[in-house]
């Protein structure tokens, strides 16, 4: 911008008398943006955990899917309990997983809130890692629920040891999910969003054998399962308990890495598509 | 950069911003942007100082939201530059000493008045105190309530509320008053006047001429993505050089139209107004052609006549520029 005329001067000085004030006011400090995250992440969870229809079947559903298939149709065999609880602990997860992101993010952009967010200086991966934290934590809790049904109803038995890699791996495992959510979030339109992840949510469990186990599928269903995300934690975590179809834990890991790196990027292209 | 009648109005229509305490703080050279090759602005330039409202108003679809969210930099320009602090448009730095207040169909509804507030104040490295919030914007007797109770109007203060929780040296209100009732409008009004006192400079879009009236030190109006007038409020009134001649008179059938110096026939219930761009010729005429008149006032044209005025004579001059109406709502 050239300084010949008076505009340029009147802008230019005003701007320098602003930045040199800059350094003082604009400096976030370290203590400020631990804050910053913890209300975030604590807002996120009460918004999410006063939301019935979010919090109730997210939670319960995969304690009542137990105890139908894991408990009462089950004739007390504890291998057949011990292997359900391992596919419907993998359903639990993946569901806060993409409802959180999916579904919330969704709605809550159709509503134009995350304009007013945007235009806010919170930095974005507050949104993020909020949520993450937030279907981390739900997922603890249908883990819980799980658990209670299982030990107090069935025949389960599970070494400490097994009960905190199970519930470790599950939570992580959800990551994938998370990326996923975090797409369909940034593309779906907020009325049609729930509808959809339960479109993808539902088909995708049952054919990766979460709810009934895979070899009840007709073969060519249990191939293409191998295709499937959720079958390859479902796997892992079976090979806790030893009751895995066989693949190796570096196979497993490998799909779940790719299909996180994959739902990564299109979360950024969805997100750059977003604000073109 | 050439000084046209249009960059300089910080000299021309609004002398204060000159004044020591008060300089330009963001400021648009000749933006244009255009969506699908259709222009939804050209050629805006603007100064924003401190210590000011500056209002923008315009038509649906002249190019308001459009031009608020080039300066908050949630839009890409095609041509020109924008600068707020001397940061580009929605840089960090920028954000951090701004308040935005964009239009918003509901606000996450699980969360309470108070924590919407306490989460916002949070991404502000020097956040105003709560309290100051809640009393700017009227949420004394509510701080605990849901956002999913809360009425039109009763949202748009938490809206403000949520703008002004940084601090802001720069603040965005568009539309803010709607769905207020006209006790929570005065009370945003003084909350604005009183952020004004205190050096914040606002950016103000509205459809209520009333406010921008009451609120704005300098106006621009928008039509089809141009400037085509700006001023102080009372510049943009003396820029029509019209009164407002309102009567009654039973329905004789005359053509008012035709009256010497009227450019402008509209009737409300049983009156008839014209606006005059020749009082006493007018008054002359339409007495002898009427001598029964009733109620008849004169008035200087308000700011609404003024803008329905001007908007109604582009519309006659700029007809090539009817069809660049490439606009996002």
């Amino acid at each position: 911008m050239n300084s010949s005329n008076s505009v340029s001067n009147v802008l230019n000085t005003g701007l320098n008398a602003d930045i040199s004030t800059a350094d003082v006011n604009d400096k976030m400090g370290a203590k400020k943006i631990v804050k910053l995250y913890y209300l975030e992440t604590k807002f996120e969870w009460l918004k999410s955990i006063r939301n019935p229809a979010f919090a109730l079947p997210a939670t319960l559903f995969p304690a009542i899917f137990y105890l139908f298939f894991g408990v009462l149709m089950n004739q007390h065999n504890p291998q057949v309990a011990t292997f359900l609880l391992c596919t419907y602990g993998t359903f639990g997860v993946i569901g806060p997983a993409l409802f959180s992101f999916g579904a919330g993010l969704a709605v809550e952009r159709g509503q134009g809130w995350l304009d007013i967010k945007d235009a806010s200086p919170m930095p974005s991966s507050a949104q993020i890692v909020s949520r993450l934290i937030v279907s981390m934590g739900f997922s603890l809790i249908v883990l819980v629920t799980l658990g209670f049904v299982a030990f107090g109803l069935t025949d389960v038995s599970l070494s400490l040891a097994q009960i905190l890699q199970l519930s470790g791996m599950l939570i992580i495992g959800a990551l994938p999910f998370c990326l996923l959510g975090l797409t369909l979030g940034l593309l779906l339109k907020a009325q049609s969003a729930p509808a959809v992840v339960n479109v993808i949510y539902l088909p995708l469990s049952f054919l990766s054998g979460l709810w009934v186990p895979i070899s009840m599928l007709p073969t060519y269903l249990q191939s293409f399962a191998h295709f499937l995300p959720p079958y390859h934690l479902s796997q892992l975590a079976l090979k806790v308990v030893s009751l895995d179809a066989g693949g190796s834990v570096a196979q497993h890991l490998l799909v779940l890495v790719v299909f996180s790196v994959l739902f990564f990027i299109t979360a950024v292209l969805a997100f750059k598509k977003k604000t073109a | 950069m050439q000084p046209s009648s249009t960059t300089q109005i910080c000299n021309e229509s609004a002398p204060d911003c000159n004044l020591p305490s008060r300089r330009v703080i963001a400021s648009a050279r000749g933006v244009t942007k255009r969506f699908n090759g259709k222009t939804a602005l050209h050629d805006i330039n603007l100064d924003i100082c401190s210590g000011q409202v500056l209002a923008i108003l315009g038509a649906n679809g002249a190019g308001k939201t459009t031009l608020i969210n080039i300066l908050l930099g949630r839009l890409n320009v095609d041509a020109g530059e924008v600068s707020v602090f001397g940061y580009p448009a929605g840089s960090l730095p920028a954000k951090r000493r701004a308040g935005v207040l964009l239009q918003v169909a509901a606000l996450p509804e699980t969360l309470k008045i108070k924590e919407h507030i306490q989460l916002f104040q949070s991404y502000y490295p020097q956040p105003m105190a709560y309290q100051k919030v809640i009393e700017y914007a009227g949420l004394q007797e509510m701080q605990h309530r849901y956002s999913k109770k809360l009425s039109g109007g009763e949202k748009q203060r938490l809206l403000f509320a949520l703008s002004i929780c940084g601090n802001p040296k720069l603040l965005f209100l568009d539309e803010p008053s709607v769905g207020m009732d006209v006790e929570a409008r005065k009370g945003l009004w003084q909350a604005i006047l009183d952020l004004k006192k205190s050096g914040t400079a606002i950016v103000l879009t509205t459809h209520y001429l009333e406010e921008a009236d009451r609120l704005a030190d300098e106006i621009v109006l928008l039509k089809q993505g141009e400037i085509i007038q700006r001023g102080t409020t009372s510049q943009i009134k003396a820029s029509v050089s019209h009164a407002i001649v309102r009567f009654s008179a039973n329905d004789s059938g005359i053509d008012y139209t035709t009256i010497a110096g009227v450019e402008r026939v509209t009737s409300s219930g049983k009156f008839i107004e014209l606006a005059s761009s020749d009082i006493n010729q007018t008054l002359k005429a339409l007495l002898i052609l009427e001598p029964q008149v009733q109620d008849l006032t004169v008035s200087n044209m308000g700011l609404e006549d003024a803008f329905l005025h001007l908007n109604q004579q582009n519309a006659h001059t700029t007809t090539g520029a009817t069809n660049k109406q490439g606009e996002q709502a």
